[in-house]
């Protein structure tokens, strides 16, 4: 009998579910994983990939064993298979299944549309790993790299989570799925990711942060709703990942904090009260916080397009097919059919922005974006308390969920970050205002050397509170090969 | 006034609100507001399951507090209030607190007092968890074996105890100490106190995930709870206290390399240390050396099993000073035997040194490593000091 909470090891694939019993799966994934090593060791410079690394990595999925702390060098990082305990009795939680019990197999209906959602999900895994694989090299203390390096890792293993349900639920089609999350690459002309803001380079460190809390942000949320899944293995498979999501959430929003709290520090320090008194700000080699707003704007309107269409049909088939749920489903109180409910829904009508009742079957993806407004909203205000705290006025705002937008109802409309509508002059003559520039672009570029010494940080940058692992701040988190 | 309780917190100004905590809690302890994820005192069992998956560290924060905040004074807070000063107990944020209890601290703060200074552990260990359990809150372990050690002719009888938790949480790390309560009352009809164990098991227990862990018990004559203890059957119960101790703790980093000396039972910290290295798969630079004194090989605590440890991961210095038909030996001879390597190991910043036992080696040990020292050219004062300083020269002895 298979220990569903232990890791067992006696395959090459760590995993909890039973994989030394199950051939098949074994055998595709066992014939997947050179390739996956051979990405792995093409993406991430030689010189980390023999560094060690103070990682965590989980030896089981109950919470006693899943955060086992130790140096391990990257390309040795077990990587494997690991799907939340199964729940008893577990029943499909919304849409017109609603109380049947949980699929333990891909019902033959939703098929296609399931393996669809699987594999948007993987895919935009191995992208960030793509995206963020310069980062280590001016990682602004050993500390950072570590945390990069720890996404990094997770996030590989995220894609053999999927992989994994597409080569035991998908028969041929889901190995052939597999095959091409890792031929496509981001960035690529010929074999681009699929979603579009998985394919601009992470060029710094603040990008990395503002990645990992906006667009990390929204991985979670999806994979919030597909812990919703009727499909059990998905939820499962979910539930476990949303663990290792925390940590991803953590390094954005202490990123930004940090990035912040150096900035406010250095203008005390240096007597500046202005914070728009950029060039003064800029010269004490810290990011000032004009500029910091504009990547926020830039990053938190990339994720809303990630949500895709606020009114949809794909959103609804999916909840009414019980595949996908709303954020924490099992804790709303409601018929979890949405028959004749309604949502408000941001409009364009007549010109005019308007909230709207829209059907709440087909706004289940604005629903989705709501709590994930929410929640990011939370760190702006922890980040503007740092602010505050240092006795430096300025507000970090999210922006207007008009601005900015390539996707959904403000699709290419010219709306500020205040949500008023604007002309194509003022746009012109504003958008530096709002948006980061070349130029601010290259001016984070420019701070972005490494420091790589225990204990110190880069200029940019404040130390964290408290290190990984309660270690002491000056603790060495990554043994530097020295070749 | 009431008794000081330990309470759990979350603090806030770390927290990131991800809310993975309050998933991972399996008694609903932990709830959270638009502000603030708090922990309600009356559910909290201590059962740690929510550590491990927070990401920031927030969650690992406690105090000691005559009345425990409440939730609606944790959903005020911006920032964790400080710890309130008590005469005989402090912080846990000063990570050398070996013990909340006066009396254990003591004990243990004598039994570290041979290294000359307030002991600190090495920087790379694992943060210890103490006082889980309590003499008003004791874990109930049952007796899964109880195994003589030493041969049957031998002049001591030292026991391998094996005992089981349950489904009790006992996070326990190499290194430290239990504390077992004997049954009955002392001459004054009080009930007796707590013994102090180093424990003789690694980290995930005696047996991988079986949640348990071993204690290496030698008999003494009149020994109220040695004889307790050595006369166990399995299927007993025996309450315990504890864990104790976050200074006498191995390195997690697998470089390291360990200097390990002892005396009879002062090898149960060692055997743990070992155990700990090999489930880990002991490094190729790392290394481990133990100078284990005994009178007899067949006094010598795990003489069979230790001689099974590959020389690949255990250096071993088994020294008699009974030994038939051979000159006496005792660990500090050893020592000044073994010069050349030790003066290499004294030389490393990255060695560490252990001395585990009875009170009485403690002084030729440090005779000898200071000659050593001399002999380097150092002065063995400071370069025990700066050692000890940086979690690197460690003393338990009773």
């Amino acid at each position: 009998m298979t220990d569903l909470v232990n890791v067992s090891y006696d395959t090459l694939i760590p995993n909890n579910v039973g994989l030394s019993s199950d051939k098949r799966v074994l055998k595709a994934l066992e014939k997947w994983h050179p390739g996956y090593i051979n990405w792995w060791n093409d993406l991430i410079p030689e010189r980390f990939q023999k560094s060690m690394v103070y990682l965590r990595t989980a030896v089981s999925v109950d919470p006693k064993g899943w955060a086992k702390f130790d140096y391990v060098k990257m390309p040795e990082y077990r990587w494997g298979i690991l799907l939340a305990p199964q729940v008893e009795d577990r029943r499909i939680p919304c849409g017109e299944h609603v109380g049947e019990k949980a699929w333990q197999e891909v019902p033959g209906e939703y098929r296609a549309l399931m393996r669809r959602l699987i594999v948007i999900q993987g895919d935009t895994e191995p992208a960030s790993v793509e995206q963020q694989r310069f980062l280590g090299k001016t990682a602004p203390s050993l500390y950072d790299m570590r945390n990069l390096f720890q996404v990094n890792v997770e996030e590989g293993r995220h894609l053999w989570a999927m992989v994994y349900l597409l080569q035991k639920y998908f028969g041929a089609d889901g190995r052939e799925e597999a095959d091409d999350l890792l031929r496509r690459r981001s960035g690529s002309e010929e074999a681009p990711r699929m979603l579009g803001a998985f394919n601009e380079e992470t060029p710094d460190w603040l990008s990395f942060f503002m990645f990992t809390y906006f667009t990390d942000r929204d991985g979670k949320m999806q994979l919030e709703s597909l812990a919703q899944s009727g499909f059990d293995p998905l939820s499962r498979t979910c539930r476990f990942m949303l663990t290792e999501e925390a940590h991803h959430m953590f390094v954005g929003e202490t990123g930004v904090g940090r990035t912040v709290q150096r900035t406010c520090e250095a203008m005390k320090e240096a007597g500046i009260d202005d914070p728009y008194d950029i060039e003064r700000v800029r010269a004490l080699g810290v990011i000032d916080l004009p500029t910091i707003q504009k990547k926020l704007n830039l990053h938190y309107t990339l994720s809303l397009d990630l949500f895709g269409q606020e009114v949809s049909t794909n959103a609804a088939n999916a909840f009414n097919a019980g595949i996908k749920g709303r954020y924490m489903e099992h804790r709303l109180e409601d018929d979890h059919k949405l028959g004749g409910a309604t949502y408000p829904v941001c409009q364009l009508v007549d010109g005019q922005i308007r909230i709207v009742d829209a059907p709440a079957l087909t706004a289940i993806n604005m629903r989705l974006r709501d709590d994930y407004t929410r929640d990011a909203a939370g760190g702006v205000g922890r980040w503007n308390k740092i602010v505050d705290g240092l006795g430096v006025k300025f507000e970090l705002k999210l922006p207007h969920e008009g601005f900015n937008r390539k996707i959904g109802v403000f699709a290419g409309k010219l709306i500020n970050p205040e949500g008023k509508i604007v002309h194509g002059k003022e746009w012109d003559e504003r958008i530096g205002d709002w948006l980061p520039s070349k130029a601010d672009g290259d001016f984070i570029q420019s701070l972005m050397k490494p420091c790589w010494e225990p204990g110190k940080f880069a200029g940019w940058i404040a130390p964290p509170r408290v290190g990984i692992d309660n270690k002491p701040g000056d603790f060495e988190y990554v043994k530097l090969h020295m070749a | 006034m009431s008794k000081p309780v330990k309470q759990h917190l979350i603090d806030p100004e770390i927290c990131i609100r991800c809310y993975t905590c309050e998933a991972a809690c399996s008694v609903q302890a932990i709830e959270h507001d638009g502000v603030n994820v708090v922990v309600n005192f009356d559910k909290c069992n201590f059962c740690m399951d929510c550590i491990a998956p927070c990401p920031t560290g927030s969650i690992d924060a406690w105090r000691v507090v005559n009345a425990p905040y409440s939730l609606a004074d944790q959903y005020g807070w911006r920032e964790l209030p400080a710890q309130t000063a008590f005469a005989d107990t402090a912080s846990e944020a000063d990570a050398t607190i070996e013990a909340l209890d006066a009396d254990v601290a003591l004990l243990l703060a004598e039994a570290h007092a041979g290294a000359g200074g307030k002991a600190k552990a090495p920087r790379s260990a694992t943060k210890p968890t103490i006082n889980l359990y309590t003499l008003t809150k004791p874990a109930e372990a049952t007796v899964q074996g109880n195994y003589r050690l030493t041969a049957d002719g031998a002049d001591n009888d030292v026991r391998h105890i094996i005992l089981d938790l349950g489904g009790q949480p006992f996070p326990v790390l190499e290194g430290q100490s239990i504390g077992v309560i004997p049954p009955g009352v002392d001459a004054d009809g009080k009930p007796y106190l707590p013994r102090l164990y180093s424990v003789s098991s690694p980290r995930d227990g005696e047996r991988p995930n079986f949640n348990n862990l071993s204690l290496t018990v030698k008999r003494e004559q009149r020994g109220v709870c040695s004889n307790y203890i050595c006369d166990l059957k399995k299927g007993d119960k025996v309450r315990l206290v504890g864990p104790f101790g976050a200074t006498f703790l191995m390195p997690n980093d697998p470089k390291a390399r360990l200097l390990m000396i002892c005396t009879g039972t002062g090898s149960a910290p060692f055997r743990a240390f070992t155990m700990r290295r090999q489930r880990n798969g002991a490094d190729e630079g790392a290394s481990m050396t133990l100078v284990f004194g005994a009178r007899t090989p067949n006094s010598l605590p795990y003489f069979g099993p230790l001689n099974k440890v590959p020389d690949t991961v255990l250096k071993k210095h088994l020294v008699f000073s009974r030994a038939e038909g051979r000159p006496k030996l005792y660990v500090q001879d050893k020592l000044r035997e073994e010069q050349e390597a030790i003066a290499e190991l004294l030389s490393d910043p990255n060695a560490y040194i252990y001395v585990c036992g009875l009170r009485a080696m403690e002084k030729g040990v440090e005779e000898a490593l200071g000659g050593i020292a001399e002999g380097m050219g150092l002065q063995w004062r400071s370069l025990r000091d700066a050692m000890r300083e940086e979690g690197r020269y460690h003393i338990e002895t009773y």
